[in-house]
């Protein structure tokens, strides 16, 4: 199954490139880049039987805890990319993450749900309850997803941090444009995706 | 059916090796060790399981552990209780696979289950080396290894695989023969020991050299073993491969007679499992090869070449590694592994690195823990056979041809 998401990473991605995917679960996007971007992959990953199926594709597959640090792990700028795709909200420490990731690599590619998404608002705002659909699907006792934020919110995060925005996209599920996406994002994009690299 | 081949098919036999035999390779040309010293002429017993392909390029080479040998796998005979010490992982449609690769295990040099070692007559004075056998190394074995392969006619490894020393083994084959493996598997093992670690050793081995019936290591001589020393060595490791909470769950504080004689003999159910593991192994092991073993272990250091940086040892590496860990092992913890992947990644070779939760210590490495045998399996199983090693392929050591 191919993610709304990967179609926009996967542009944004030089081909032959050194791609870091940090949380990259089964490792199908790795997969995905591999094959149409020839990357040399490098995956980090927590969960047992993600990181099995991960080995069992051929990957290369680290098992680690994104919360312990990446920066032990990994020389500075070893990578050209580094990909954190559906992980940062449920991560303790996003920001440290944000600053870690772009001192092993050049750029970053960011995709989060986006909690400012019409339909999250609406079951907050409206209906008084943690939104619960298909891009946040726990209900709020039992979630992965401890550190959930808006487009403003990650972009007032890396202007604090210090980090450029390349490029963002939004996507509803359905990986449908629609003016009204363009126009207003943080209302109707349903996931978001940012190129971004440190100010220098 | 037999009762023996019963009991063999009910224990696996149709994921088994079977009844295998070991060979013996003999060597003649002079192996200069790292010691100064060098072996003038020597044997090395292995054995084999499944098939080696049209190409060559389907063969695994096993380094084994301390106390381990080249009978890694099936059965010696219908009757035998015990198959090979990896059995586990060596078989048909294990993760190991004997339907797609052909399998290696010697016994190695220093060892005393038919390789040349301290049990073996020294050609000069025709008497047992005794302790007068070289002290070995990790490099030295994995010298020997390079020469069993060319004498298979094998022009490299599709993977070397070892766990504990036996890893250590593996990381030395991809730096001292880059050229000649494909695949690295490194389980529970360190890039070079720790104090700690040497000092576990030290113990087990002043526990045998003050064994009056040493001798200086000529018990044989005098006809006699040092019993006392050789099994305190045991159980001292033993007490090393497991967790605090593998011994808890297996014995927690039990008496074997269910209350306390207030005496000094086996008492608590853990005293009684090291004494058995102790005397059982004091007839199956030879204490000078425990003590060259040991030594192995210790003087095994990669990096010192290269003024401890493992990074730069690495740096001619080949290999595609697999670096596997166990949350238990505090003999070889998960952090010693993280420090070989770490040195891996940042001279940009390929790793995959698996932590593998378990409370079964270090001896987890030779269990059926099935997230282990998942990623074990899955990274064999992508083996690529066409990146195996081609270089020549004649066998350069077959003058004296296997037994």
């Amino acid at each position: 199954m191919i993610r709304p998401d990967w179609h926009i990473v996967e542009q944004w991605i030089a081909p032959k490139s050194r791609v870091l995917d940090l949380g990259c679960g089964d490792g199908a996007l790795l997969s995905h880049l591999i094959e149409r971007r020839q990357v040399s992959a490098v995956g980090l990953e927590l969960d047992d039987d993600k990181v099995a199926s991960g080995i069992e594709r051929g990957l290369n597959i680290i098992q680690e805890d994104l919360d312990n640090g990446i920066s032990d792990w990994f020389a500075p700028m070893s990578f050209d990319f580094v990909i954190v795709s559906q992980t940062i909200q449920a991560m303790r420490h996003p920001e440290r993450l944000l600053a870690d990731m772009l001192t092993i690599a050049r750029e970053g590619i960011v995709t989060f749900p986006n909690m400012g998404y019409w339909r999250n608002r609406v079951q907050l705002g409206l209906l008084g309850h943690m939104p619960i659909n298909r891009a946040l699907p726990n209900p709020w006792y039992n979630t992965p997803n401890i550190h959930l934020c808006t487009l403003s919110d990650f972009e007032s995060l890396c202007q604090e941090l210090g980090i450029q925005i390349l490029d963002r996209a939004v996507v509803d599920s359905a990986h449908r444009e629609s003016t009204l996406l363009r126009a207003f994002p943080n209302w109707f994009g349903e996931h978001a995706i940012y190129r971004i690299k440190r100010k220098s | 059916m037999s009762d023996a081949s019963e009991k063999l098919t009910q224990s696996g036999l149709s994921r088994s090796v079977g009844i295998v035999e070991p060979k013996t390779a003999r060597f003649s040309e002079p192996l200069a060790l790292d010691c100064g010293r060098s072996l003038p002429s020597y044997e090395l017993v292995y054995e084999t399981y499944g098939q080696l392909n049209a190409e060559r390029s389907n063969a695994v080479l096993i380094c084994h552990a301390l106390s381990g040998d080249h009978h890694a796998a099936g059965f010696h005979a219908e009757t035998d209780r015990k198959p090979g010490w990896w059995d586990s992982a060596i078989g048909p449609g294990k993760p190991i696979d004997t339907d797609r690769f052909f399998v290696v295990s010697l016994n190695n040099l220093g060892g005393c289950k038919g390789s040349t070692g301290p049990l073996s007559i020294d050609p000069v004075s025709g008497k047992p080396y005794g302790p007068d056998f070289p002290i070995v190394t990790v490099k030295d074995w994995v010298h020997s290894q390079y020469r069993l392969m060319q004498y298979l006619g094998l022009s490299g490894w599709a993977a070397v695989i070892g766990g504990s020393l036996g890893g250590m083994q593996v990381l030395q084959w991809s730096i001292t023969y880059p050229d000649a493996l494909a695949h690295a598997v490194v389980i529970a093992a360190a890039p070079r020991l720790s104090a700690q670690n040497i000092a576990f050793n030290e113990v087990a081995r002043q526990a045998i050299i003050t064994d009056p019936e040493f001798y200086g290591g000529r018990y044989a001589d005098h006809n006699t073993l040092p019993r006392r020393g050789l099994m305190l060595a045991r159980m001292l490791g033993h007490i090393t491969y497991l967790s605090d909470d593998a011994m808890r769950a297996k014995f927690g504080r039990e008496l074997r007679s269910g209350k306390v004689q207030y005496g000094f003999d086996v008492e608590f159910q853990v005293e009684s499992y090291l004494r058995y593991q102790g005397t059982s192994f004091v007839d199956r092991f030879d204490a000078n090869t425990y003590l060259l073993m040991t030594k192995a272990l210790d003087y095994f250091d990669p990096a010192q070449a290269s003024n401890d940086d493992l990074v730069a040892a690495l740096a001619e590496v080949k290999a595609h590694f697999l670096v596997v860990s166990f949350t238990s092992d505090w003999r070889f913890s998960p952090e010693r592994s993280r420090e070989i992947v770490r040195a891996l990644l940042a001279s940009g070779k390929p790793v995959s690195y698996a932590e593998i939760e378990s409370n079964h210590g270090h001896d987890a490495f030779l269990m059926t823990i099935p997230y282990y045998h998942r990623v074990l399996a899955g990274y064999m199983a992508n083996i690529d056979l066409a990146s195996t090693p081609r270089g020549a392929t004649s066998p350069v050591y077959s003058t004296e041809g296997a037994k």
